[in-house]
């Protein structure tokens, strides 16, 4: 009898326990919003993070709110706004067809500042700034241009003296923007690329060596003699790396800097500003740029969200592309064109709290 | 009848003991629940991938996030590759070690000092091996492509196999130095009074003798190589293409999944990925019950 009773009680408590580890893995959605109101949350982007740093951190100095940005990726920062967790997201590509349909409400993308994405190489013995043009890039990364004296890269750069060394294809192993901006550029030049492989944060790559981040790559490029691979502006500044300037669409050669990135914003942007700068039509603009938008909910009164809270956010992104520009080239990222300021203000306008516009 | 025995006797120990017993078979109980629950949520996470390509996501060679197309085979070879590769390389290291510390020195303090460094190799952190495959191996690597004329990737199928079967040395190394240790003495000396030399009572007493533990050691080994990520992700190279020679770069599927899992923004996307995690889930289940099966083969012997 005393052997039942232990029976009974013994699965009494590890159904407790187990119970008890249920019921914690609840999902608080939503709660965290409503917390303290003085402190904004973000997250996405990992390129825009040292500027969103710098741009936080003075904000704070002259209003004391306080932005808590984490840099987890822009897939990661659209995922956190679909679930409403933060007051913001930051990507480097606008929101895909499947990612609007999960968000459910409409998001507004305001653009941020301007990234270039520069060709960068490892050639020792080459001193002078390589040219390229949209289809000798094209032929590199599909493999079809095997070698460094190839005659078509011979053919745009005469006067330099090419190497005998093969072409090392370094690319992204992990989803990235910088990927999208990239492959979105190839697929707008190279008809052929635009079939295959395509465009995307990650594609299949049809050649070459793959590297996690940014860093990956640059650190991938320095180490391998005669290898090319795309990175971002300030890195391969910050890295004292060679990089080539590309033909625009306009037939000029561009070097990638933070002017002529600012330069490509300088073209006709659509009201929802979901536009790729790359191949764009400015006659002295980098032809690898593109925008970073902070993403947020075009009706802001959800999940318990307060009326201040939500006039915080966008006096903060009204601030970010008016004020916070000022802080953009000692970081190396790219101001905003007035085409894509003006179009973010009226983004920014139409942003409202129970159908009321915030901004006045 | 011993009336000690009746005083010590009490109905508290025998609920104690009970308990105690009922405990074992709860934790043990929840590990099997934790195995089966992985298992299954693995299995309902990939349902969208399943559903939209089906089989032929084993044998398919494209893994094309544009199209939403996707085929495991290259990292499937690529993880097979680099596993055994990594545990053919290390075979002979382990087996060295493992004589040397079991047999020849067994104690002292060269023989603590051996002992003690192999174990902290087991330790340290496989990031700071990536790392350090990185910065002073695949350099290393580079310049013997060079002189062998091939395109000098430095990553690839070489450098991370050179890697794995550095990490993976210490498992097989320590447990076969503990069965060398526990041959009995009687076996060795029988040898040694018949004449046998150092190297014969080796050949054909100890290794024999502890034929079925080093292939558990090995088993370890291999599991561990299976499934390391960090390191391996350094320095393969990164390439979904199916590769052609031992210094062409590939990919495993842990190195994809780690890689790719963050930004995957699209659902049949992420369950891919989850389903790749679900085929390495039941290649290591596979390998360990083949593994366990030639044990049982070689120890019944």
């Amino acid at each position: 009898m005393k052997r039942q009773f232990f029976n009974f009680k013994t699965i009494l408590f590890s159904g407790i326990l187990a119970t008890s580890l249920i019921s914690c893995g609840g999902n608080n959605e939503g709660d965290k919003t409503s917390g303290d109101d003085n402190t904004l949350l973000g997250a996405g982007s990992t390129f825009v993070n040292p500027l969103f740093s710098k741009l936080y951190s003075e904000y704070n100095k002259q209003t004391g709110l306080k932005v808590n940005y984490q840099s987890i990726g822009s897939g990661g920062g659209i995922q956190q706004l679909i679930s409403k967790t933060v007051d913001f997201g930051a990507s480097d590509a606008p929101l895909n067809d499947e990612q609007t349909t999960k968000m459910a409400a409409e998001a507004v993308h305001i653009p941020m500042c301007a990234g270039a994405v520069v060709l960068s190489y490892n050639l020792a013995d080459v001193k002078d700034t390589l040219k390229f043009t949209p289809d000798v890039i094209a032929g590199m990364f599909q493999g079809t241009i095997k070698t460094w004296n190839d005659p078509a890269i011979a053919a745009i750069n005469k006067g330099v003296k090419l190497p005998n060394t093969p072409i090392v294809i370094a690319h992204r192993s992990d989803g990235s923007g910088t990927t999208n901006i990239f492959t979105t550029y190839l697929s707008k030049v190279n008809a052929e690329w635009a079939v295959k492989p395509g465009k995307g944060s990650a594609i299949n790559w049809p050649s070459g060596l793959g590297a996690k981040g940014n860093e990956g790559v640059a650190g991938l490029i320095k180490q391998t003699p005669g290898a090319i691979g795309y990175i971002e502006l300030a890195y391969a500044l910050q890295n004292k790396m060679a990089f080539g300037s590309i033909q625009n669409k306009g037939g000029q050669f561009i070097l990638p800097s933070v002017a002529s990135t600012s330069a490509a914003g300088n073209i006709q942007i659509p009201a929802d500003a979901k536009i790729s700068l790359t191949n764009t039509e400015a006659a002295d603009g980098y032809p690898i740029s593109g925008f970073t938008w902070a993403l947020l909910y075009k009706e802001q009164k959800y999940n318990n969200r307060s009326e201040a809270r939500a006039t915080k956010l966008v006096n903060l992104l009204w601030w970010n592309i008016h004020e916070g520009q000022q802080y953009c080239e000692g970081l190396n990222y790219a101001k905003l064109s007035p085409a894509a300021v003006s179009v973010g203000e009226t983004l920014l306008k139409s942003v409202t709290y129970d159908g009321k516009p915030l901004l006045k | 009848m011993n009336m000690t025995a009746w005083k010590t006797f009490s109905y508290k120990k025998v609920r104690a003991e009970s308990a105690f017993k009922r405990m074992l078979i709860v934790i043990a109980i929840i590990m099997v629940i934790l195995a089966v629950s992985i298992f299954l949520t693995l299995l309902v996470e990939s349902m969208p991938s399943l559903k939209a390509l089906g089989i032929k996501y084993l044998w398919q060679r494209t893994w094309d996030p544009v199209t939403n197309n996707y085929g495991a085979l290259p990292f499937l070879i690529g993880t097979i590759l680099t596993s055994f590769l990594a545990l053919i390389i290390s075979i002979p290291f382990s087996y060295a070690i493992a004589i040397y510390l079991g047999e020849y020195k067994r104690t002292g303090w060269l023989s603590a000092l051996l002992r003690n460094i192999v174990e902290l190799v087991a330790a340290i952190p496989s990031v700071i091996y990536g790392f350090w495959a990185l910065i002073v191996m695949v350099p290393l690597i580079r310049n013997l492509e060079t002189k062998m004329g091939v395109v000098t990737y430095g990553v690839g199928i070489l450098s991370a196999s050179l890697i794995l079967a550095v990490m993976i040395i210490p498992y097989a190394a320590s447990l076969g130095r503990e069965l060398i240790l526990m041959v009995p003495s009687a076996l060795k000396e029988g040898a040694y009074s018949l004449g046998a030399t150092r190297f014969e009572v080796l050949r054909h007493i100890i290794l024999p003798y502890t034929r079925s533990g080093m292939l558990a050691g090995l088993l370890l080994s291999l599991g561990r190589a299976l499934g390391e990520t960090m390191a391996v992700t350094m320095v393969i190279g990164n390439s979904s293409l199916i590769p052609t020679s031992i210094f062409s770069p590939g990919n495993t599927m842990a190195s994809v999944i780690a890689n790719e899992f963050t930004e995957a923004d699209r659902t049949v996307y992420l369950s891919a990925l989850i389903e790749l995690g679900l085929v390495l889930f039941i290649v290591t289940v596979v390998i360990n019950i083949i593994g366990k099966a030639i044990i049982k083969k070689f120890s019944s012997e």
